[in-house]
Formats: C-alpha cells, structure tokens, sequence
C-alpha cells in the first residue's frame, strides 16, 4: 500500500512514488544548536557533513531523484545536464536554511520537487518552511513533507503550502486522508487560501 | 460579548469531531502516549496526578451567565463538583475521564466554548484586563483586538507546532492591569498623536523559570498591522528558537541570545515581506467584531445613590465589602464587582458548582448577563447599579463570595500545584490556606493595605510569584517540600521581578514568614506607604535580617 499522498488539483490521492530519496552516507555527528542561529559542527567544529560524505554520497544514475542540499550545492555543476531534463530534486533538514538553497539556485522553479524532512512530528519549523518556500521564493511545483509525518499535521502542512505528504510506514494514509479537511473554513490567510474568513465571506 | 456566527461554530464542532477521533484512536491503540500528547495539550487535556486535567478556554476572561451555567453543570456531571480559576483568566477542572473529554467539548460547544489551544506549543489564549470596557481611565477597549486576534491564531497552520508556548496579552489603559509585560508579547493600545488607535508592541516577556520582562519592539505599531507584525515575530521564533532543551525553549531565550536589536532587525525584515498581506485587519472586520462589545443599555443614574450610601454607613460588614471589592466605572451610578474566590482556609480560585450557578445569576441579574474572570482569579460583575450593591452583596456573601479581601493580603494568586499538578515540586494551596488563617482577621489586613502575594508550586510561575510583592515559590530539595520567598515582584507599567530574600523555608514556617516580613512593613513604613513601596525604599535587607534572626539564634 502506497504511503503517498499527493493533492491533484484539490484533490487528495493516492500515489505511487517515482523518486528516490538519496540519502548521505552515516556518520558520527554531533548537532548543536543555539537560540537564533542554528550551529552545524562535528565536536572538532566542522559542518555537519563531511566533503567525504557528500562526496561518498551515491545519487542513482538515472531516474527521478531527490538530492539533500548539501549534496545539491557541491555537485549542482555535474547534476545541470539532469536538473535541466527535470530529474533532479532537493530535500532539506527542517533546520536548514533556505537563503541556501536559493543562493545555489536563484530559479527554484528549475526543479520539480523540493520535500522537507521532519525528525520528530513536534517540530514546527516545516510549517514555516513550506510557507516561505510557496510565498517568499515563489516555488510552484510539488512540494514535499517526509519523515515523522502523521495525519494530524496534515491539514496544517496542506495550509503551508505541502501538497505531497508521505505518511510514515506504520500509518495508513488511506485513513490519514480525511484529515485534510479537518476543518472546512479557517479563520486565517495562509499559503493554500491567502484570504481570512474575514475577507472571504460577509460576515455579520 | 463576541456571539459566535456560523463560521466560529462550525469550527468548534469541526475540533469537537477531529478530537473525538484523536481521541478513539489513542484508545484503539493507534496513537502512542507520545504522539497523543501534542495533540491532547492542544485542547487542554494534562495528564495530571491524579486524573487528567481539562483546561478551559475563557477567551479574555469573558463569560456570559449561559455559558457559567453550563460550566457549572459540566463540574457536576464529569467532575466532583468545582473548578478552578486560573491566572490565564481560564477554568480548570481536575477529575474528568479521559473518555468523557470529547463529551465535555460537546457539551461546551453548544455554548460557544472551547478548549483550543489552551495548552501545548501554540498559541494560548489572549488574555486582558478584567476592567476592559469599563474602566474610566481605559484609552481603548481591548476586546475587539483580542477576538480578532483569537480567530487569527485559532489553528493557524504555521505556528501550530511552536518551540513552546506562547502568550499574547493586551492592553488599552495607561495603568497596565493585565501585566503585558510579563507575555511572549505585548500589546498596550493607545491614541498616537494623529489620534488615531496605535500598538506598542512588547516582545519575550515572561515569567517561568527564567523570569524576565519583556522588551519594547515598537514604539508605534498601526493596529491593522498587528497580525501581520505578530506574524513576523512569531515566524523568526518558530524558525530560530531552541528546540532541543524545553527550559531554553521560550521566544525570551531567544530574543536575550540575539539581543533585542538584532532580534527586531530579523523581525523587521520579515514584516517587509508580509507587511499588507490579506491578514492586513480592515476597518469592516474590527468595526464588526468591535459591535459586540458595544456599551451596555446603561440607565441615567446620578453620581450618588441615597440607599447605597446609608447602607454604607449603617452596616460596617457591608461597608468593608465596598471598600475593597467595588472598582470605579466609566458611567455614572454604575460599579464594578470583584467577587471573592479566596474565601480565608479554601483553595484560592476555586468555585463550587453552586457558587457558579449564583454567579451565573447575580450576572443575569444585575449586570447584563455577562462577568468576567481576572488573573488574579477572582470574578467580577462588571456593570452594577449602586442601587443593586446591596442585594448582590447579600447573595454573594451567603454563598461565600464575598469576602472583603480584594487586594489584600488573603487575596493570594496560587496556581493548584503539588495536590494536583504533576509538573510541582510542592505543594502550594495548603500554604495559601495557613496564610489566610495566619491572617484572618479583616482589620488588620485593611491595615496592612494593598499587598500581592502570589504561589507557584514549581518554577512553571503559573501563580505568578515573580510578580508577587510577595512572591513564594515551592522548590524541591532532596525529595522534600521547601518554599523560596521573594519581595519586592510587581506588576503594572513599573513591573519588577522580585528578589530572593534567603534559603528556602519549610511549609510550617510559612505563616510565620510572612508574618515577619509584614512585621517589618508595618514598624518601618510612612504613613500611606504599601508595602511594595516600603521594600523598594529600604531595600531587601531589614526584611532579610528580621525573618531570619530568629532561624539563627535557634539553629
């Protein structure tokens, strides 16, 4: 059973997956963060990801593929000839920054799919994320939630402007589905309906 | 009040079902506690140490007669009986079933209640002052700001799932009653030199583990903007606040790492973005929402009212009562009325279902069909004619509500703590109760005078005790109760964070600690001096000395 759902014109379906996620090879890494900026370094003060991992990072040959973002910025030269036939998509951590991604490629639009990964369902940050991404960069293609994605996030990732959701494996998303329309009309403009009610109808 | 049109009801119904299902699916075994757990705090369900524990949202502290009879009702049918009222203006109820929960959302619904977003990482009910509407000396009515601002952060997609909390206060008074300060953010009302209404906006106030007043993020906010600018400020929180240690989670955190000058610059480059977006309020939408707020149909009455006075005069009980519960109003011949929640020995802000039912009806009664919760958890009957004083004082003093104790030292702002909640680390009502006993006796405490004392059971500061002019804080030492006192905590325009005065005391000492510190108060002040004013002159040190003199010589 698919675990995909995909919103096609409104409506909520279904999908089988045609991309593949490519991941970075494992590594021992440390994660630290402080309020404000968010602080990427191994204990010996280096970036998260290695140049070895992105360079050991294996992308399939063929075929529709979703790049992380470091991977994206150290090899957007070699990738330009798939990225140009639409094969090539970018996925980012929720605490990575989107300044770098649209540094590496002013049109976003170049690619057909950008997904974001959330760790823990409590982190809100892809919210924000996919807003920015749907107002602020103007990206108009498919735009992707994985990872610890559950049904009740959905009507709130379907504002944000996500319409392509692939529900963690032990779920099913045939049941999550409903959750999309959990509410029928909200109070505030956000990506999916830019109005708030108070614009949309004549409220008395 | 806000009346709920077909849209606010369906909404409400919409997360009575989607919760009824949340809840069906935890049962069924297809949520783990952990993923139930966002989902149940986002509509004010704890699990707590007894039973769990469903928060009710009391929007701006705003309740109409039907909807206290039907809170009442619910105490009764799912509940033992009581609530409490709590420092969020909201109403908590200790011993439901879990599997009733989704009946209580019902059974509120068809009131226009709810229990959004009452609890959780999201944005909290908009809280303000008891006397908005009223108060003679209020610039601008905040109420129609704080429903427009409920429906814009009621689900609102991007900050559904913030770092932490989030509490937004408002205010149109010079005089600050509703310690805005204190709050994520801020927001006072006024009149700019246009003379049209403007926010200054507060931002990362809060009180908590890391108590800390908020910082001024703008001087001058037009009042269309302020969802749009709430925006801002909340999208740079949501992106960049910590999220990997919930005591450091807090926007204050951040804006204290940044800085407020950066933390504004971020803010401020966002708000570009989303300056005049569709969330922009239009005249129509506040003119609309602000027409439920509309004054009430107030008789002409004269400044004086002859039986009100000789009332006053021939029954002193009666004249103790007026003296510390009336507050002043904007129309002639009309009070407001604190209702007491702090009866001498009861648990503070608690209500019986019949004491809820009595509200219900002096409201319906006397003042419009409508009342109000304060932080300071007490109630109030807003619009009350000096001729009706008489009557509501009887009433409420048969059913124990009016204990002439508004302001003063009995009036204490305790959160449940260790009886109930289980984030305390002590206990906090039993230590209310023995203070009021300690000082049950009414001429003394109007001699005393205007005084604060706020309990927390934990550093949680749900019962503000950092704001306390006296400020007691149950600490955990070892696996035992100790309890942490500090004076000199205010709210208001001059608010302070109040200071430590020494080692933590055991709960037998309490009383006799209090005792002490207002024993000092009452030898060193002037005439007319409160207390907070005698500890900012003297400072904490005389205080410090007399309370543990004694400690030192018996040690």
């Amino acid at each position: 059973m698919s675990h995909l759902i995909q919103l096609k014109n409104g409506a909520a379906v279904l999908s089988n997956n045609e991309w593949i996620t490519v991941q970075l090879p494992a590594s021992h890494v440390e994660e630290r963060k402080q309020a404000g900026k968010v602080v990427l370094f191994k204990l010996t003060g280096e970036q998260t990801f290695t140049p070895e991992q992105i360079e050991g990072t294996l992308i399939p040959p063929s075929g529709k593929v979703l790049v992380p973002l470091s991977v994206f910025i150290a090899r957007q030269t070699a990738l330009a000839p798939r990225i140009e036939k639409g094969e090539i998509g970018v996925w980012l951590d929720t605490h990575e920054v989107l300044e770098t991604l649209h540094a590496a490629l002013l049109d976003l639009n170049k690619l057909p799919m950008i997904a974001v990964h959330v760790e823990r369902f409590a982190d809100g940050r892809i919210f924000s994320l996919g807003t920015l991404l749907r107002t602020r960069y103007g990206f108009k293609n498919q735009l992707r939630a994985f990872g610890d994605v559950l049904r009740d996030q959905l009507f709130f990732l379907k504002r944000s402007g996500f319409d392509s959701y692939i529900v963690r494996a032990d779920r099913s998303a045939e049941e999550a589905i409903a959750s999309l329309n959990d509410f029928t009309k909200p109070y505030q403009g956000a990506v999916d309906i830019a109005k708030p009610a108070f614009v949309r109808y004549n409220r008395v | 009040m806000y009346k709920y049109d077909e849209i606010d009801q369906q909404l409400v119904d919409e997360r009575v079902a989607q919760y009824r299902d949340q809840v069906r699916r935890y049962l069924a075994g297809e949520l783990s506690d952990e993923e139930f757990r966002p989902l149940r705090l986002q509509n004010g369900l704890y699990i707590q140490r007894h039973a769990p524990m469903l928060r009710i949202a009391v929007p701006y502290g705003m309740l109409s007669s039907k909807q206290l009879h039907k809170l009442a009702d619910i105490t009764t049918h799912y509940d033992r009986g009581y609530g409490h009222f709590s420092t969020r203006q909201n109403l908590q109820i200790n011993w439901p079933k879990l599997e009733s929960t989704p009946d209580i959302l019902a059974e509120l619904a068809t009131v226009q209640m709810h229990a959004i977003q009452t609890s959780g990482n999201c944005i909290r009910n908009i809280t303000t002052d008891q006397f908005a509407g009223i108060a003679p000396d209020e610039v601008i009515d905040p109420r129609a700001m704080a429903e427009v601002l409920r429906q814009w952060s009621t689900f609102h997609p991007e900050f559904a799932l913030l770092p932490r909390k989030f509490k937004i206060a408002v205010s149109g008074t010079k005089q600050d009653r509703a310690i805005v300060q204190a709050h994520d953010i801020g927001m006072e009302f006024y009149l700019d030199d246009d003379n049209k209404v403007a926010i200054k906006v507060w931002v990362g106030g809060g009180l908590g583990r890391t108590p800390i007043l908020g910082s001024v993020i703008r001087e001058h906010l037009e009042w269309q903007h302020a969802l749009t600018y709430c925006e801002a400020i909340i999208r740079v929180y949501n992106l960049h606040g910590r999220r990997d240690n919930a005591f450091k989670a807090r926007i204050k955190i951040l804006v204290k790492a940044l800085g407020i000058d950066e933390f504004k610059n971020q803010v401020e480059a966002e708000w570009l973005h989303l300056k005049g977006n569709p969330n922009t309020i239009t005249e129509d939408e506040l003119n609309r929402v602000a027409k439920h707020f509309d004054t009430m149909p107030y008789e002409k009455l004269a400044a004086q009212d002859a039986n009100f006075d000789a009332a006053v005069a021939s029954n002193p009980a009666f004249a103790a009562w007026a003296k510390r519960s009336l507050h002043a109003h904007k129309e002639l011949g009309y009070r407001a009325v604190t209702l007491s929640l702090k009866p001498h020995g009861k648990a503070p802000g608690d209500a019986t279902s019949e004491q809820m039912h009595v509200v219900a009806d002096l409201a319906e009664k006397f003042s419009f069909g409508e009342l109000r919760v304060s932080h300071e958890q007490n109630l109030i009957l807003a619009d009350v004619k000096l001729s009706d004083l008489l009557s509501v004082w009887e009433i409420a003093r048969a059913n124990g509500l009016a204990t002439p104790n508004i302001g003063l030292l009995t009036d204490i702002i305790c959160c449940p703590g260790g009886d109930f909640c289980s984030l305390a680390n002590a206990k906090s009502i039993p230590i209310a109760e023995a203070i009021q006993m300690q000082f049950d006796n009414l001429d003394y405490l109007h001699d005393i005078g205007d005084i604060e004392l706020n309990i927390s059971g934990c550093m949680n500061a749900c019962g503000h005790h950092h704001v306390g002019h006296i400020g007691i804080l149950g600490v955990d030492k070892d696996g035992s109760e100790w309890y942490q006192v500090t004076i000199g905590g205010k709210q208001g325009n001059d608010a302070s964070i109040g200071t430590v005065i020494g080692p933590s005391f055991a709960a037998e000492e309490m009383p006799s600690v209090v005792q002490k510190l207002i024993d000092v108060y009452v030898k060193e002040r002037t005439p007319e001096e409160l207390f907070i004013e005698t500890v900012r002159r003297l400072g904490v040190a005389p205080f410090k000395a007399h309370v543990y003199a004694k400690n030192e010589a018996t040690a």
